[in-house]
């Protein structure tokens, strides 16, 4: 793995070694000194033109776990317009000897252009990219699955295992969502059974060719599919409807709601083992209910904390590599 | 004229027939055949201007090519190509007519702009450039550019467009169509239904889902063709369609034709090769507007011009400079380059195939636009006593695609590194060799007739 930009890129040996990686960092994570030597000397700058200070966080504190230099590099404010290049950003990271860049960028394909252009030698890393991909959100969603679902659930590290035969239904607005595509790719790469869940003004024309299945109907997909995980996407409040430009995608958060909503009632129509996902940062009431986020299924907080281990696990991968001696640090 | 180089082409194939020797003088087609031509040189020995023989032998002779889209980028955008740059690229590409379109800065809406415009051209002397009027004041899309006065004008406007942007408001499109009519002009629309296309940034579908990039749909630009051959009907006018683009859109034509409707339609070489899927990388030499379709437009694009339902091929010629390419999808400028690939393109999709003979393309490349353009002396039969306006292609030679080598003065060509098949040998303006042993030749004394030939 030279880059992760997509967990297209993934197949199912390296989602699966990522995932026992991570679950190898989170056990050092347990000890009462969580940092480890790794990445000594190694620099990590986090570019991020789109803020994120939840994920710029989570990518600054897995490098600082594994004792790399972090820079931080915020370009938020310059426009996806000329001028304040992407070309000239990456190219003063690269004169500060950047050894991975994590990339975050309202446009997608950034960071693969960032990738292919030779203008810096380091990994780079998709960190979100505008409405196409953020894999490391799909792949902790995976960690955070594997962790309660697969093997023992939670009792002993399910390592070397996929998500054969696990159906999970994603819900909400998949065609601006970057989480939805990472995750229909990755998760059907690891075996399981994706549904999506969306108004029809929220699914993507071409949808059709996505390996999935497409609902637009909640209810019959919460009782008769029986998932074993639900993942609620986030709405953004400029999609609705009353004021937007283009008309909105849907008349009225009230009505989304009622459709789309994860509330008390809801939540009832799932298996007694089925986990409630959120990316986060949450609207509550309005596609998730405080019910709902709050309630014992809801593993949201610990998807955060998973994150971290995750992000640790494709750092090393990118940056120690097989030739390094390091792997005994993590032991 | 008497005293410059005349021109004996050795055996070449006009429009890919039997081979002949032409004779270009005082520039038209003086002779054909050996006989004549010996005939013809004895008679004028005394006047002792210059004879270059050009050995035609495996070359296919063809009328100047015309392309109906052009953007020259001048004035305003000198630094992703000059008249001067672009109409030496279409030499080089076989052009001896090109229109220039009028979104340039300032917008060419006026009698003053069209006129500078055309100038230029003549003065850089490599093909002659027929400025495009704009449709709307500054493509406002609201208020009627003063077309009348653009018409009487030294350019002598007769194509009107608005393109880089769609005359979407259907009065004002009405307005047009039949505003024209006084001087035999014609509106050359760039179909785009703007709101369903706010910031569309490739074609919507499979591939644009995956990669999450704005869909630009084809209804947008079906519903404008649509709409817009209903209105040419309704007032009985002339109605060009640029660059279309997708197979719903070659059926709407189709209908149009079969009611009689006077519509002609134009595709460009990119939409006869390249799909979406070249869009993968977010590598933005390939975004283009419109954008690139799927494989199954690119067959009905291709069926519609082999079947006449498309009347033209013309480059979208578009220049742009390398920071507006080097840079995220999103952020990049829309547009190709393709004056100099666009006979080989046409070559490889339609004559290689079988679909097309070279009089095929002879016709979809030169006659067919002259006459939507109405540029008389342009796209002529090969024949004497016309024009000498031709090109020699090599047919046979094959060559990979490297921009920095091109004419143009940018290097936005989505074939780089692409082998295509033809050679642009020669090309002749009224006579006067423009590309020899496939090189650009200036102009003698390219500014001299700046001041005393104005018509
Ligand atoms: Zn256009």
């Amino acid at each position: 793995m030279r880059h992760l930009l997509s967990t297209g890129d993934l197949d199912r040996d390296a989602a699966v070694l990522i995932l026992d990686t991570a679950a190898q960092m989170a056990a050092t994570q347990s000890r009462e000194i969580k940092k480890l030597p790794t990445l000594r000397g190694r620099t990590v700058v986090n570019l991020f033109f789109e803020d994120s200070t939840r994920t710029r966080i989570s990518f600054e504190t897995a490098a600082k776990r594994l004792s790399a230099d972090v820079i931080n590099f915020s370009a938020k404010g310059s426009s996806v317009s000329k001028g304040e290049s992407l070309k000239d950003t990456a190219l003063t990271l690269q004169a500060m000897g950047a050894d991975a860049v994590v990339i975050r960028h309202q446009a997608s394909g950034a960071p693969h252009v960032l990738a292919r252009s030779g203008w810096v030698d380091g990994a780079v890393v998709n960190a979100g990219d505008g409405t196409h991909q953020h894999p490391t959100q799909a792949l902790l969603d995976a960690y955070t699955i594997r962790r309660h679902l697969v093997g023992g659930a939670g009792a002993s590290d399910p390592a070397g295992r996929d998500l054969d035969g696990l159906h999970v239904a994603i819900v909400g607005d998949v065609l601006h969502s970057r989480v939805a595509r990472s995750n229909v790719q990755l998760l059907t790469t690891l075996g399981a059974r994706v549904t999506l869940v969306a108004p029809p003004t929220l699914v993507p024309v071409g949808v059709q060719q996505w390996p999935c299945d497409v609902s637009y109907h909640l209810d019959p997909v919460l009782a008769d599919g029986a998932p074993d995980a639900v993942m609620m996407l986030r709405v953004q409040r400029e999609r609705m409807g009353a004021g937007t430009s283009a008309g909105g995608f849907f008349p009225t958060p009230l009505e989304y709601t009622r459709n789309y909503g994860l509330d008390q009632r809801r939540l009832d129509l799932l298996p007694d083992h089925a986990v409630v996902m959120h990316p986060g940062p949450m609207n509550r009431g309005l596609e998730i209910s405080a019910d709902a986020a709050d309630s014992p299924r809801a593993v949201i907080v610990e998807q955060v904390a998973n994150g971290v281990a995750v992000r640790m696990a494709v750092l090393y991968l990118l940056l120690a590599g097989e030739t390094h001696e390091e792997r005994t640090g993590i032991a | 004229m008497s005293g410059s180089t005349r021109y004996v082409l050795r055996g070449v194939a006009p429009l890919g027939g039997d081979p002949v020797d032409l004779l270009l003088a005082d520039g038209v087609i003086a002779a054909a055949g050996r006989g004549d031509i010996q005939a013809a040189l004895d008679r004028d020995a005394a006047a002792g201007s210059p004879v270059v023989e050009v050995d035609g032998a495996g070359l296919v002779a063809l009328p100047g090519l015309v392309d109906l889209h052009t953007h020259l980028r001048e004035p305003g955008r000198e630094d992703a190509e000059t008249v001067g740059s672009g109409t030496r690229a279409a030499a080089l590409g076989g052009f001896t007519a090109v229109h220039a379109m009028a979104n340039t800065s300032p917008v060419a809406d006026t009698a003053g702009v069209v006129e500078q415009v055309w100038r230029l051209g003549r003065d850089a002397g490599w093909v002659d450039v027929h400025p495009v009027g704009a449709v709307s004041i500054g493509l406002d899309g609201e208020h009627l550019a003063e077309l009348g006065a653009m018409a009487a004008s030294a350019a002598r406007v007769r194509v009107f467009s608005d393109d880089g942007r769609c005359v979407h408001d259907p009065v004002l499109m009405r307005r047009a169509l039949e505003y024209v009519k006084a001087f035999d002009g014609v509106v050359a629309q760039h179909a785009q239904e703007p709101r369903l296309t706010v910031g569309a940034q490739m074609h919507e579908g499979v591939v644009s889902a995956e990669l999450g990039l704005t869909g630009w749909p084809a209804v947008a630009e079906e519903a404008i063709i649509a709409r817009d051959v209903l209105l040419a009907e309704h007032v009985g006018s002339r109605l060009h369609v640029c660059h279309l683009s997708t197979a719903g859109s070659v059926e709407l034509i189709r209908w149009a034709k079969s009611r009689g409707i006077d519509v002609t339609a134009e595709v460009t070489p990119h939409h006869l090769l390249l799909t979406d899927e070249l869009a993968r990388d977010y590598d933005p030499v390939y975004k283009v507007n419109p954008p690139l379709r799927t494989q199954a437009d690119v067959d009905a694009v291709r069926d519609g011009l082999a079947d006449g339902t498309i009347d033209i091929v013309a480059t979208d010629h578009a220049p742009h400079t390398r920071e507006d390419k080097d840079c995220e999808w999103a952020a990049a400028a829309m547009g190709m380059t393709g004056l100099e690939t666009a006979l080989s393109v046409v070559q490889e999709t339609m004559v290689e195939t079988g679909r097309m003979t070279w009089a095929d393309v002879a016709r979809v490349l030169s006659e067919a636009p002259a006459r939507i353009g109405r540029v008389t002396d342009h796209g002529r039969p090969l024949t004497v006593g016309e024009p000498a306006n031709l090109t020699l292609v090599d047919p046979a030679a094959r060559t990979t695609v490297v921009p920095e080598r091109q004419g143009t003065a940018s290097v936005n060509s989505p074939f780089r590194g692409r082998e295509l098949p033809g050679r642009v040998v020669a090309t002749f303006l009224r006579g006067r060799a423009t590309v020899l042993d496939g090189h650009a030749v200036p102009a003698p004394s390219a500014t001299a007739p700046a001041s005393g030939e104005v018509r």
